[in-house]
């Protein structure tokens, strides 16, 4: 086991992509990414690992040139951001469907306008329905195993998917947090180098990217959406082995004091810890309230959300980001959607909150359990806006 | 593979007779463009990567479950054919380096249409030349967006009627003139810069070896006639690159290290441009006065590139 450092969390992310030793990277910078991009930048300038270092012009070409080098059989890593996952937009369908194993790092931030560079999740909730295995890290320590564990996933011969591992921007990206490094040895063991399913070389030429006409273009949807579905065996087989060698237990759908609980606070990504210390708050007064945690947000954990909030008769849906105009917060409505034939289904309230860094304290979820109860019908709310 | 039949009576030993552009594959008749990149990949060998936008090619080759190409080849999306190129260069050192592909050189190809080169392209295209990629890039300029139904690009001639340039009673077809990717590829100190055709087909696969031979960008613009978008008979294809040529509408040079050199033979005096202009409807609503504010065009074109010739020396 390796020891116990304190660490800024975007410069561990790199440190973990080093660990993989990865064969290209093609970053362009944006803040609150940038420490991820510079320190890999040093990583591989330095020679710390055998790597192609692609200083691309956009983020539309970061992610065009790691499809490029993964379809050659190479290990491939991005790192963006808000307005560049925006502009990769339009190639992250591609990638999936081309089955590309690519691993990205995304420091959650704002979408633009008004131009914003804080927290929030309206630039991953976009990206919603590109295909890729999608999600979310809590803290540092587990920014740096999740990061292994992706490649692990988007790799595995059942999956041949990319994955986005979302980072909270500032909130957990520029925290200095104590982090427990595997070993390279340790990695080596966890992490084989990539065996490529196909590759583009001349001693074996293939066509990749061939367009579809109608006769065949849904029957290539149904096969994407299937794979992306079946991969959740996969990762959860992976997270199980790595709690083996490692002794840390990673689930798509995380717990914390759900026991008894009537009502359960649903949170996606760093705000997590701070709504567990107000469930603990709230516990000692005698609330009997929990907290359920999303990990995996693509493909769905339908069937451990539904374990998770067995028995609870209000679930308070924190959503980071809005669908202007819409039902209701992405998280909250998709939840709503697929609850909507159980018996006995909990009554959802849904604050859209946190955006744009706008902070989320202890004290905020408190009075939004408070809130909860006093509010009547399942429309969504903004929290903590001045109006 | 496929091959030639009767190769030794019409191709005397200069090219490759192996085909790695089969047939059957769905180009118009007449296709210039097509016809450009058999020759290409017949110069190229089989030893490479082609990252291809989207665009006529890549749709006239590889519907699904069907492809043209029997080299290694991949085709992500419009605009970003040299960032494709740039990772699959990039995929391929690290892989060698590393003992995990055989250890062998392999070139990485970008081939694009005019829209995916000179206008959605072009920063993928700058970003890829600018790093200084081991790749060649090659655009085929068909001067419109023929796939989507010839829409004007920004490669389109002056006074020619596109879909988006249309011959109006006000506006007479597209009001600029031809943006000179070659050019903008030199400014990027880009080695090796050509213009090719495939009308001058032994020229053009010179070029293509000698960019091949390059270690580092290299930029090929290739004028790849279009029966269906200009309006041409399609067995006037090879005629119009020839006419094209002669009446320095399309001028064939090299840039190596900066020095200019002309390929063809300089004419004393250009052939008038209307023998090009007359056999494509694209230019039928041109009277004399436009014939004549086309030549002049043409005339400063040619002016600029006889001044690069005459005074530029290699880096």
């Amino acid at each position: 086991m390796g020891k116990r450092v304190g660490m800024e969390v975007a410069i561990a992310a790199s440190e973990a992509v080093a660990l993989c030793n990865i064969d290209v990277a093609a970053v362009y910078p944006i803040t609150p990414q940038s420490h991820m991009a510079e320190h890999l930048a040093d990583i591989i300038h330095d020679g710390r690992i055998d790597a192609e270092f692609i200083t691309v012009e956009s983020e539309h070409s970061s992610i065009s040139a790691c499809a490029g080098a993964s379809a050659t059989g190479a290990r491939v890593y991005t790192a963006t951001s808000s307005q560049g996952l925006m502009l990769m937009h339009e190639i992250l369908p591609i990638v999936s469907a081309m089955r590309l194993p690519i691993v990205m790092g995304n420091a959650n931030r704002a979408v633009s306008g008004p131009l914003n560079i804080w927290n929030d999740h309206t630039d991953i909730m976009p990206q919603r329905d590109s295909g890729w295995i999608c999600m979310f890290a809590e803290n540092g320590q587990e920014v740096v195993d999740m990061t292994i564990q992706s490649f692990k996933i988007a790799e595995h011969p059942d999956v041949m998917l990319p994955v986005v591992l979302n980072i909270d921007g500032f909130q957990l990206t520029h925290m200095i947090e104590p982090i427990e490094f595997p070993t390279q040895r340790e990695v080596n063991k966890f992490l084989p180098p990539r065996k490529p399913f196909a590759s583009l070389h001349p001693d074996h030429p293939i066509s990749m990217g061939c367009f579809n006409m109608p006769d065949i273009f849904m029957e290539t949807m149904k096969a994407k959406d299937t794979a992306l579905r079946n991969s959740k065996k996969t990762i959860i087989n992976i997270w199980k082995e790595w709690g083996r060698q490692f002794g840390r237990i990673y689930r798509p759908v995380e717990t914390y004091k759900t026991k008894g609980a009537d009502t359960l606070i649903l949170t996606v990504g760093s705000m997590g810890e701070t709504a567990s210390i107000a469930v603990d708050e709230m516990r000692k007064k005698g609330v009997a309230v929990g907290l359920v945690k999303l990990r995996l947000w693509r493909p769905f954990p339908l069937d451990e959300l539904h374990d998770a909030i067995k028995g609870c008769k209000t679930l308070i849906v924190m959503d980071r980001a809005v669908s202007f105009g819409g039902a209701g917060g992405p998280v909250a409505t998709e939840i709503k959607s697929l609850i909507y034939h159980d018996k006995g289904r909990p009554r959802i309230v849904n604050f859209i909150m946190g955006l744009g860094g706008r902070d989320v304290t202890v004290n905020d979820f408190i009075a939004m359990v408070e809130r909860a109860k006093k509010k009547k019908d399942e429309t969504y709310e903004y929290y903590g806006v001045r109006e | 593979m496929s091959t030639v039949q009767n190769f030794e009576i019409y191709v005397p030993k200069l090219l490759d007779r192996r085909e790695f552009f089969s047939a059957g594959h769905r180009a118009c008749q007449g296709c210039g463009e097509v016809l450009a990149l058999r020759l290409i990949l017949k110069a190229l060998g089989d030893d490479i990567v082609v990252s291809n936008a989207t665009g006529c090619m890549e749709i006239i080759s590889s519907a699904y479950p069907q492809t043209a190409w029997e080299v290694p080849y991949i085709h992500v999306a419009f605009e970003n054919a040299g960032a494709v190129a740039s990772g699959v260069e990039a995929g391929l050192k690290a892989l060698r380096r590393k003992g995990r592909i055989p250890d062998r050189y392999v070139k990485s190809v970008a081939i694009a249409g005019d829209g995916g080169t000179v206008d959605i392209g072009l920063q993928a295209l700058s970003g890829a030349m600018e790093r200084g990629h081991d790749m060649i890039f090659f655009c085929l300029d068909n001067e419109a967006y023929m796939n989507t139904g010839i829409q004007r690009s920004s490669a389109t001639p002056f006074m020619a009627a596109t879909t988006t340039s249309p011959a109006g009673k006000a506006i007479k077809g597209q009001r600029t003139g031809k943006k000179n990717v070659a050019e903008i590829m030199v400014a990027h100190n880009v080695p090796y810069v050509a213009t090719a055709c495939p009308s001058y087909p032994i020229d053009l696969v010179n070029k293509v070896k000698k960019a091949k031979a390059v270690k580092g960008p290299a930029y090929i613009h290739v004028f790849s006639m279009c029966p269906t978008g200009w309006r041409s008979a399609s067995e006037e294809t090879i005629k119009l690159g020839r006419l094209a040529v002669e009446t320095g509408v399309f001028p064939l040079y090299e840039v190596e290290n900066g020095k200019y050199r002309m390929t063809m033979e300089i004419p004393k005096k250009l052939r008038p441009v209307g023998d090009y202009l007359k056999l494509q409807g694209r230019f039928r609503h041109l009277n004399d006065e436009d014939i004549e504010r086309v030549q002049a065009l043409v005339n400063k074109e040619w002016r600029k590139l006889m001044n690069k010739v005459a005074t530029s020396k290699p880096w």
